[in-house]
C-alpha cells in the first residue's frame, strides 16, 4: 500500500479566481496529502500531462467560469487517450445540478458546491481509497 | 501490471511507465529492488545539475527558463523539484511546478515533484534513485532543485556534477555566505532578481570571496546576474554551465567526481544497512536497555558501557 | 469633556465592567470583526478620547470628507443604481441593459466574458467553452456598436469592468459614441483599468507591470485632454476582498494601489490636479456591518489627507474619494439562495450609510449562475426600497458620532497605515506585488476564514448551521446558449472578410512602432479600432512589444 496519496488541484481555462483552489490545496496538505497545484490558465492537456508525470491518484478541478461542460469531458478524453483512466477526477465550483448529472454519467467523481467544507473533501478522498482497497 | 511489464514499457520510453516506476521506488513498494537493479546497469549517460539557494530566490523560474533554452541543444531533460513535507500533518504542498508551466507541453521534459517526507538535507530521501531512473530512461540532462530552506542545502553537491547556488540581493552579506560554507559547494553562483537593490554590492562581495577562497583552484566559480522572470542572464548561465562541464571533462574530473559519488553512496547505504541490522536484533536491543540502566544507576561509567556494547556486537 | 468629567466616566465604566464578570458569557462564537479586530461589548466617549470634530470628521463636502464627499449627498442626488451585467452576445446584453434601464437603473455597467477580459477574440483556441458565459463577448468595434444600439451615450454613464485590454475596449466605446454623433468630451463613465489589483487578486492581467502602468498613464493623460468627464481608473478593493482579504487589507492595498497610480502620473510629469479628480474607487460591502461603514469613512479621510499633504493636490476634486460599491459576492451561499436577498440588503444598507456614490446589488442566484431577470429585478428593487422607503437618505452620515463607529474608523485607519509602512519598506506596491506580499496576506486571511467556518467559530446560515437536509434548488437559472460561441465566431469571420485588411495591417504596424516609443498609445489604438481591427489582433500586437505576464503563484 502506498504511503502517500497525491492530489493534483487544477485551474483550467481563463478563469482567474483561485481563492477556492488555494484554500483547498492548503487544506488537503494539512490533512496529510501531497498536493500539487497547477497554477492558472491550464489547458486540459497541460493538466493531464502533469497528472501523469506526477503519478497523482486524483485530479481536483476548480471551475467557476461555466466552462465545465467543455473542460471535464476533454480531461477525461485525454486521460483515456494516454492510458491513465485510473486517475480519478473530481471537482468543485459553480456547476448547476443538471450539468452535474451529465458529468457523473461521463465518469466524473463528486462535484462539490460552494460552501463545501475541506473536511468533506478529505473524507471523500479517504473513503474513495478505503473502498478501493 | 507486473514489474517486468512496467520495465518493458519503460524501455519503450512510455511516460506513464516511467512515472509509475518512480512511484514504486519512491514509496519503496514491492518490486523496488528489482527496478533499481535493472536501472543501475543503465545509468551514467546523463549530466546532473543541482540548484540550491534560499527560499524565494527564484530557483524554479530559473530552471524553467534555462530548460526552455537548453531544449534547443539537448534532447530529454528531467527535473526533480523538492519541497518540504509539513512536520505536523506530513502532507506537502508541492509548488515548484507552478513556475514551470511553460514546460508542461514539452514532450522532452519530465518534471517530478518530491516531498522531503522527513528528510533533513533539503532533498527527498529517494532523490538520487529517481535521478538514476531518469538517467536510465534516456534523459540527457537531469536538474535537481532543493527545497532551499534557510541558507543552502549542502548535500546536493554530492549528487550532481555541477552545483548552482542561487542568491537574491536580500540574501545577506558576504560574511554570512562564508560562514554557511556555501562557497565550498558552489560551482556557479547566480544572483537572481538582479534588478533589485543590493545586487551589485552582493556581486562584488561574492567575487571577492571567490577570489580569496579559490586562489589556487583551476576553476573559479563565475557569478552570473539574472532576472529569471524577464529571461535576462539565462544565456550567460547556460554558458557557465557548459564551461564547467568542459572544465570537468578536460581535466578528467567528471569521472573522478562520479567515482567519489558512488563510493560515498555505497558507504552511506552500507552504514544504513548495518545500523538496521543491529537495531533490529532483539538481543542487542535488550542488552542496550540493560547497559543503559547500568550507566543510569552509576554502576558503570559511560565509556565502560560503550565497551560493553561493542563486545555484544563483536560476539555476533 | 473636561479632565474631571473623563475621570468620572472612567471610574463609572470600570464599576459597570466589573458587573460583567458575574454574568454568564454569551454563547456566540466570535467577538472580533471579520478582520479580527477585537471588539469591546460597548463603546463610550472614553474610546474616542482625542476626538476633534473639525479635524477628524469635518462637514460633508469639506476636508477631510469623512462624513461624505458632497454637501448634500443623497438629498442632492441619490447614488447611481448601476447593476453589473453582461452575458452572451452583444444583442443579448443590449436587451438586458434596456430591461434594467426601463426598471429604474440609473447607470450602465458592463461585464465582459473571459476571453474579452484577457484580450482574446471569441475564436481564439483558448476561448473554447468560455464565449459569452461569464459576460458579454466583445471582439471588435462592431460588437460594441451592437451592445449600445439604441442607447444614447450622451445620456447614460457607463462603467466597464476591463483591465488588461482597457485601452482597447475603451477605444471601441469612444468610437461607438463618435458614430452615434456624441463627441468625446460629453462622455461620462468609468473603465476599471486597475492593473495592480489584477496582479494581486483578479488575475486578468496581460502585460507585465511596467508597460501596463505606462498604458494607464497614457489613458489618464488622454482623458484629461479629450474625455474630461471620464473616470480613468476604478481603483478596486472589491476583488481583493473577494479573494479573501480582511477589511483592513482591502482598505490598505486599495489605497496603496491608488497612491502608486498618482505617483506614476507625477513621474510622467503630469500635474496631479489634472488627473486626480478623475480617479475613482470601487469597494466591497461585506457582512460585518459596522466594519464596512467604518472602512468607507476611513478611506475618504486617508485619501484626502495623503492627496493634500503628500502629493500636494490643490484642487478640492483631487481630494475626493468617490466610490462605487458592490455587495460581497463571496458571501452569497449556494444553499438556500433566497437568503442571499437578505444578505445583499444588509450589505447595501452598509454601503449607503457609508456614503457610496454608486451601488451594485448582487442577485440571489449568483452562487449558481449569472443573474436571471427575476433575480436581478429583486436586486434592483432592494436599492430602490432603500432609497425611497427607509429614510436613510435624509441625513448625511447618520452614524457619525457613534462611539463605536468613530472608534472603528480610527482603528481601521491605524491598521491601514501599518500596512502602508510595511509596503513602503519593501520599496512600494509594485515591488511588494512582485515579492508576493499582498497575495500571501490575502491567501493567509482566506485560509483563516475557512478554518473559522469549519470550526464553527463563524456561522454561515444554511452552510454550517440552520441547514436544510436534501435541499432542492428551486429557482430558475440563467443558461447560456452554446450557440452564442458559434454565432460570435461566424460574426468575427465575416468581419475579417468585409473590412479593409490592408488598412488594418497598417494600423497594427503603427501601433507596434508607437508602443516601442514614448507616444501616447490611445491615439494609435483608436485608429486600430476605427479600422475594425479585432481585440485579439490589437492585444497581440502589443504583446509582441511588451511581452506577457506570468504570475508566480503565492500561497
Amino acid at each position: 500500500m502506498k504511503k502517500k496519496i497525491k492530489i493534483l488541484i487544477a485551474k483550467p481555462g481563463l478563469d482567474g479566481h483561485d481563492r477556492g483552489a488555494k484554500v483547498v490545496a492548503r487544506g488537503l496538505r494539512d490533512a496529510g496529502f501531497e498536493v500539487i497545484y497547477t497554477g492558472l490558465h491550464q489547458t486540459p492537456e497541460m493538466i493531464v500531462n502533469t497528472a501523469i508525470q506526477e503519478d497523482v491518484d486524483m485530479i481536483g478541478i476548480s471551475i467557476l467560469s461555466g466552462a465545465h461542460m467543455t473542460i471535464f469531458p476533454e480531461v477525461l478524453r485525454l486521460l483515456k487517450e494516454k492510458g491513465a483512466t485510473d486517475i480519478h477526477v473530481f471537482g468543485g465550483g459553480i456547476i448547476p445540478d443538471e450539468d452535474k448529472e451529465k458529468l457523473y454519467q461521463l465518469g466524473v467523481g463528486k462535484l462539490f458546491d460552494p460552501g463545501t467544507k475541506i473536511s468533506e473533501i478529505v473524507e471523500y478522498i479517504n473513503n474513495y481509497f478505503k473502498d478501493k482497497s | 501490471m507486473t514489474i517486468s511489464e512496467y520495465l518493458k514499457k519503460f524501455e519503450e520510453k512510455d511516460i506513464r511507465a516511467l512515472s509509475k516506476i518512480i512511484t514504486i521506488v519512491e514509496e519503496g513498494l514491492e518490486g523496488s529492488e528489482e527496478i533499481l537493479d535493472y536501472i543501475s546497469k543503465k545509468t551514467g549517460k546523463a549530466y546532473r545539475i543541482g540548484f540550491t539557494g534560499p527560499q524565494g530566490s527564484g530557483k524554479s523560474t530559473l530552471i524553467a527558463k534555462l530548460t526552455k533554452r537548453l531544449l534547443k541543444r539537448i534532447k530529454g531533460i528531467g527535473i526533480i523539484a523538492c519541497d518540504p513535507s509539513s512536520p505536523f500533518s506530513r502532507g506537502a504542498l508541492l509548488g515548484d511546478r507552478i513556475r514551470m508551466s511553460e514546460l508542461f507541453l514539452e514532450e522532452e521534459v519530465f518534471i517530478r515533484s518530491m516531498a522531503t517526507r522527513g528528510s533533513l538535507n533539503g532533498l527527498a530521501y529517494k532523490t538520487k534513485e529517481v535521478a538514476d531512473i531518469l538517467d536510465a530512461f534516456g534523459k540527457e540532462l537531469i536538474i535537481i532543485e532543493t527545497i532551499g530552506a534557510s541558507q543552502v542545502d549542502v548535500e546536493i553537491s554530492n549528487l550532481v556534477d555541477t552545483t548552482v547556488v542561487v542568491f537574491v540581493p536580500e540574501s545577506g552579506d558576504g560574511i554570512q555566505i562564508l560562514k554557511a560554507g556555501l562557497t565550498e559547494i558552489g560551482d556557479i553562483f547566480v544572483i537572481n532578481k538582479s534588478d533589485r537593490m543590493g545586487a551589485d554590492v552582493l556581486y562584488y562581495e561574492l567575487k571577492n570571496l571567490i577570489e580569496m577562497s579559490y586562489q589556487n583552484s583551476k576553476w573559479k566559480p563565475p557569478v552570473v546576474l539574472t532576472q529569471a522572470l524577464n529571461n535576462q542572464g539565462i544565456e550567460e548561465l547556460e554558458k557557465s554551465i557548459f564551461e564547467h562541464y568542459n572544465y570537468l571533462k578536460e581535466n578528467n574530473l567528471l569521472q573522478e567526481k562520479r567515482k567519489n559519488m558512488l563510493k560515498r553512496e555505497l558507504a552511506n547505504s552500507f552504514e544504513e544497512e548495518i545500523l538496521k541490522i543491529y537495531w533490529q536484533d532483539e538481543r542487542i536491543r535488550r542488552r542496550f536497555d540493560e547497559i543503559f540502566l547500568e550507566i543510569l544507576n552509576k554502576k558503570i561509567s559511560f565509556s565502560e558501557g560503550i565497551k560493553k556494547l561493542l563486545k555484544e556486537v563483536k560476539n555476533d | 469633556m473636561t479632565e474631571k468629567e473623563r475621570e468620572e466616566l472612567e471610574k463609572e465604566y470600570q464599576i459597570w465592567e466589573e458587573k460583567l464578570k458575574d454574568l454568564p458569557q454569551c454563547s456566540l462564537p466570535l467577538f472580533n470583526t471579520i478582520s479580527d479586530i477585537p471588539l469591546k461589548i460597548v463603546y463610550t466617549p472614553l474610546d474616542i478620547k482625542d476626538f476633534d470634530y473639525l479635524r477628524d470628521l469635518g462637514f460633508p463636502g469639506e476636508y477631510p470628507f469623512t462624513r461624505g464627499i458632497r454637501h448634500t449627498m443623497y438629498r442632492g442626488r441619490i447614488w447611481t443604481m448601476r447593476q453589473f451585467s453582461g452575458f452572451g452576445t452583444a444583442e443579448d446584453t443590449n436587451k438586458r441593459f434596456k430591461f434594467l434601464l426601463a426598471h429604474g437603473e440609473t447607470g450602465l455597467s458592463v461585464a465582459f466574458d473571459y476571453p474579452t477580459l484577457l484580450g482574446k477574440d471569441s475564436d481564439d483556441p483558448m476561448a473554447k467553452g468560455e464565449v459569452g458565459v461569464c459576460g458579454v463577448a466583445v471582439s471588435s468595434l462592431k460588437d460594441m456598436e451592437i451592445l449600445f444600439d439604441g442607447i444614447p451615450l450622451d445620456q447614460v454613464s457607463t462603467s466597464m469592468t476591463i483591465n488588461g485590454p482597457a485601452a482597447i475596449i475603451w477605444a471601441f466605446y469612444l468610437i461607438t459614441a463618435e458614430k452615434q454623433g456624441v463627441p468625446f468630451y460629453k462622455l461620462r463613465g468609468t473603465i476599471q483599468n486597475d492593473i495592480l489589483k489584477e496582479y494581486i487578486a483578479q488575475k486578468s492581467y496581460i502585460f507585465p507591470p511596467e508597460p501596463s502602468l505606462r498604458i494607464i498613464v497614457d489613458i489618464m493623460e488622454f482623458a484629461s485632454k479629450e474625455v474630461p468627464k471620464w473616470n480613468t481608473i476604478s481603483i478596486s478593493g472589491y476583488h481583493i476582498r473577494e479573494a479573501g482579504s480582511t477589511a483592513v487589507q482591502e482598505l490598505a492595498f486599495t489605497l496603496m494601489d491608488g497612491f502608486t497610480y498618482v505617483e506614476e502620473g507625477i513621474k510622467r510629469g503630469l500635474d496631479v490636479d489634472t488627473f486626480a479628480p478623475r480617479l475613482s474607487f470601487f469597494f466591497n460591502s461585506h457582512l460585518d456591518f459596522f466594519e464596512e461603514i467604518a472602512k468607507f469613512r476611513a478611506a475618504r479621510r486617508i485619501w484626502a489627507r495623503e492627496m493634500k499633504n503628500r502629493y500636494g493636490a490643490k484642487k478640492k476634486e483631487s481630494l475626493l474619494l468617490r466610490f462605487h460599491t458592490q455587495t460581497a459576492g463571496c458571501s452569497l451561499t449556494a444553499q438556500q439562495p433566497e437568503n442571499n436577498i437578505i444578505r445583499t440588503a444588509y450589505q447595501a444598507l452598509a454601503a449607503v450609510l457609508g456614503g457610496t456614490q454608486s451601488l451594485h446589488t448582487n442577485s440571489m442566484d449568483e452562487a449558481w449562475a449569472l443573474p436571471s431577470e427575476k433575480a436581478v429585478l429583486i436586486a434592483l428593487r432592494t436599492q430602490q426600497i432603500l432609497a425611497y422607503e427607509t429614510g436613510v437618505v435624509n441625513v448625511i452620515d447618520p452614524l457619525g458620532g457613534s462611539y463605536y463607529v468613530e472608534y472603528l474608523t480610527n482603528k481601521l485607519e491605524e491598521e491601514a497605515y501599518r500596512y502602508f509602512e510595511k509596503i513602503e519598506k519593501m520599496g512600494g506596491m509594485v515591488q511588494a506585488i512582485k515579492a508576493g506580499f499582498p497575495q500571501r496576506e490575502i491567501a493567509e486571511a482566506a485560509y483563516r476564514y475557512q478554518r473559522e467556518i469549519e470550526e464553527k467559530k463563524r456561522i454561515i446560515v444554511g452552510v454550517n448551521e440552520f441547514i436544510l437536509e436534501d435541499e432542492k434548488l428551486e429557482i430558475p437559472l440563467l443558461r447560456i446558449d452554446p450557440e452564442v460561441e458559434r454565432r460570435q465566431v461566424e460574426r468575427l469571420q465575416k468581419l475579417r472578410k468585409e473590412r479593409d485588411n490592408i488598412v488594418c495591417e497598417k494600423r497594427l504596424k503603427e501601433l507596434k512602432m508607437a508602443a516601442k516609443s514614448n507616444e501616447n498609445l490611445m491615439y494609435p489604438i483608436l485608429e486600430c479600432a476605427r479600422a475594425y481591427c479585432t481585440l485579439g489582433e490589437i492585444t497581440n500586437a502589443l504583446k509582441e512589444v511588451f511581452g506577457e505576464y506570468k504570475e508566480e503563484a503565492f500561497f
